[in-house]
């Protein structure tokens, strides 16, 4: 039996993650995928695309709106109800804790919709696992500059070489317990105090 | 001192999250030995569905809330129970410049006075509609919101379907006074500081107050998980007692600078001290340089602000009724009427020896006067508690009371 295929709308403001959502419903087999930034005029546009199910982000700030929307609005000719599977308390914690949540018309089959909300949950943990790892890649970067900046200095007012440098800098954090980045931030700060052209 | 219990607690950017603000960053909660975690959230649907899958054993909700949750009104809805409620008035109604000078032209003064504000604006309605103009669009924060039922029992007062003589939409209450610049909605109803904002930034002018529709009338309150509730109820007493003092003390007066600068920071409004100060002192610009105080605009402690009364959690269902939002059986009545809960109130403060009121619940607007009342060994003053139109809600005589409001709405 061949069965219609769900049109699927994402809303989402953060344009990457709504890309990630996108293709992985397009790689699942899901053609019909609108995905919208931008809440503003959303009641048109929905009763235009007629979603059979709606995946939102959490951090919307339009939830509310939405929800009242579903439930009232003349516009939405279908019923759009919260995707609840009662039997699935599981589903619907981890969907939260990735930030995500599925509204679906009235009357559509829990399992046609469980999928794209598995999908969905799993594309949300890895875009913030990126979003983490990129961070962490960011600071990362950022500390090696200021140890660089760090080991400079020492170098010209102690004339040590590179590696005495350092390894100065990481006995001392071992001494003090502290990050080798921290010891070579707060090097670069007392010297930017110190003599201003340092910095 | 290590904390006892640990309590994750969900709250909206809105001046009257302040009392858990306070709690926790003045110290009341450590005080009690709880390690309180405020976690800021984006809508009420999300506290709503971090209370039902246990991230937060209580929220900072809308007044109405927990009784839709019961009522089953709302998706992933759990048991919630209120034992503290987060102050009374502080909200307004906000119009567009050019809606206020419709309604001045039709007798509006900037007296925030509701009935002759209601008077002018209905004047306008039909003018409008006369002229074949759409219908003014006004937005509140929530459909079971005091904000929603005060502004309709305002309009419907002054002889306006909110159903059909105009629109009401949802805002998120951080959008409204930019939704109000932008044209997208001629009105609003929110609480403090986003009439403020509106007013500062020149877009809108304040019409009338939640203060003078229903004087020293509910707004947010404590929504507790019923499951939590049960099982923790050492750790519920001792929350209750420290937003108790928490109360007391953003109601000080000595302490509104401190408090003003503190819900300023970003982690709670991110908004300038200076508009936190209306909602305080009462004092209100109210829009083209005229500026009012209203007595008793925001009470976080005083009038037994914090008593969770079960007649206005009764009021707040007969509206519910009145909107269409829930029939009115027997069986909704009893979940109305067990949601709020003035035993865990008085169980949790009896040992502190303040004053507490005697009663479960009072009749609304029969006080015309502040007036002490008797309570257990200690002094207490209610009221006034009047609606603007003169009318009582006595929780005795609940079928008389919604039956008395359908037939308002079917002589508009």
């Amino acid at each position: 039996m061949i069965r219609k295929s769900l049109t699927v709308l994402v809303i989402d403001e953060n344009h990457i993650r709504a890309s990630i959502i996108e293709a992985g419903l397009r790689e699942a087999g899901h053609q019909q995928v609108t995905v919208i930034h931008d809440v503003a005029g959303i009641a048109r546009r929905i009763a235009e695309i007629e979603p059979d199910v709606i995946v939102i982000d959490l951090e919307n700030p339009n939830r509310d709106m939405l929800e009242n929307m579903f439930q009232l609005s003349r516009v939405v000719k279908r019923p759009i109800a919260m995707f609840v599977d009662r039997s699935d308390q599981a589903s619907i914690e981890a969907a939260v804790e990735a930030g995500v949540s599925a509204y679906v018309v009235d009357g559509l089959r829990q399992e046609r919709v469980k999928p794209i909300l598995d999908m969905a949950i799993s594309r949300f943990n890895a875009f913030s696992r990126m979003a983490r790892e990129l961070e962490e890649a960011r600071s990362e970067l950022e500390s090696r500059k200021v140890i660089d900046r760090a080991k400079g200095i020492l170098m010209k007012s102690r004339g040590l070489s590179e590696d005495a440098a350092y390894t100065l800098l990481r006995r001392t954090a071992m001494n003090q317990n502290r990050k080798i980045a921290e010891i070579a931030q707060s090097l670069v700060t007392a010297a930017g105090l110190l003599d201003p052209e340092e910095s | 001192m290590a904390a006892e219990y640990r309590i994750n607690v969900g709250f909206m950017p809105l001046f009257d999250s302040a009392i858990l603000v306070a709690a926790k960053e003045i110290g009341f909660a450590l005080r009690e030995g709880i390690d309180l975690t405020l976690n800021r959230e984006t809508s009420w649907a999300n506290i709503r569905d971090r209370i039902a899958i246990g991230h937060f054993d209580l929220a900072h909700m809308l007044g109405p809330m927990p009784i839709a949750c019961n009522l089953g009104l709302t998706p992933l809805a759990s048991d919630t129970v209120v034992p503290f409620s987060l102050g009374l008035g502080g909200n307004c109604v906000t119009v567009s410049n050019a809606v206020w000078a419709g309604m001045a032209a039709h007798g509006a003064q900037p007296d925030l006075d509701p009935a002759r504000a209601g008077k002018a604006l209905g004047a306008l309605i039909r003018e409008r509609a006369n002229g074949g103009g759409d219908p003014l669009r006004f937005a509140v924060v929530h459909p079971h919101s005091g904000h929603n039922y005060e502004l309709r029992y305002w309009l419907a007062a002054c002889g306006i379907d909110p159903s059909r003589e105009i629109e009401i939409v949802i805002v998120p209450p951080p959008f409204m006074a930019d939704a109000l610049a932008a044209g997208r909605i001629d009105g609003y109803c929110v609480g403090e500081p986003w009439n403020s904002a509106a007013v500062v930034a020149g877009t809108g002018h304040i019409a009338t107050v939640k203060a003078a529709i229903w004087k020293t009338s509910p707004e947010k309150v404590v929504g507790v998980r019923k499951a939590w509730a049960e099982r923790e109820p050492d750790a519920l007493s001792a929350l209750l007692r420290a937003l108790h003092h928490a109360a007391r003390w953003c109601q000080d007066p000595a302490n509104r600078g401190e408090l003003a600068a503190l819900m300023a920071q970003p982690a709670f409004l991110g908004l300038a001290p200076a508009l936190q100060m209306p909602i305080l002192s009462g004092h209100l610009a109210l829009g083209g340089g005229a500026e009012l105080s209203v007595g008793d605009f925001f009470l976080p402690f005083d009038k037994a602000a914090n008593f969770p009364w079960k007649s206005h959690a009764l009021w707040f269902y007969t509206q519910m009724v009145r909107w269409g939002h829930v029939a009115h059986t027997p069986e909704n009545l009893a979940i109305a009427r067990d949601c709020y809960r003035p035993d865990l109130y008085r169980s949790a403060l009896k040992p502190l020896g303040v004053a507490l009121p005697g009663a479960n619940a009072k009749v609304e607007g029969a006080l015309k006067a502040a007036t002490p009342v008797g309570s257990a060994g200690a002094s207490l003053v209610l009221g006034p508690d009047g609606f603007f139109d003169g009318q009582i809600f006595d929780p005795d005589e609940i079928d008389a009371y919604i039956a008395g409001q359908k037939l308002a709405r079917a002589e508009v």
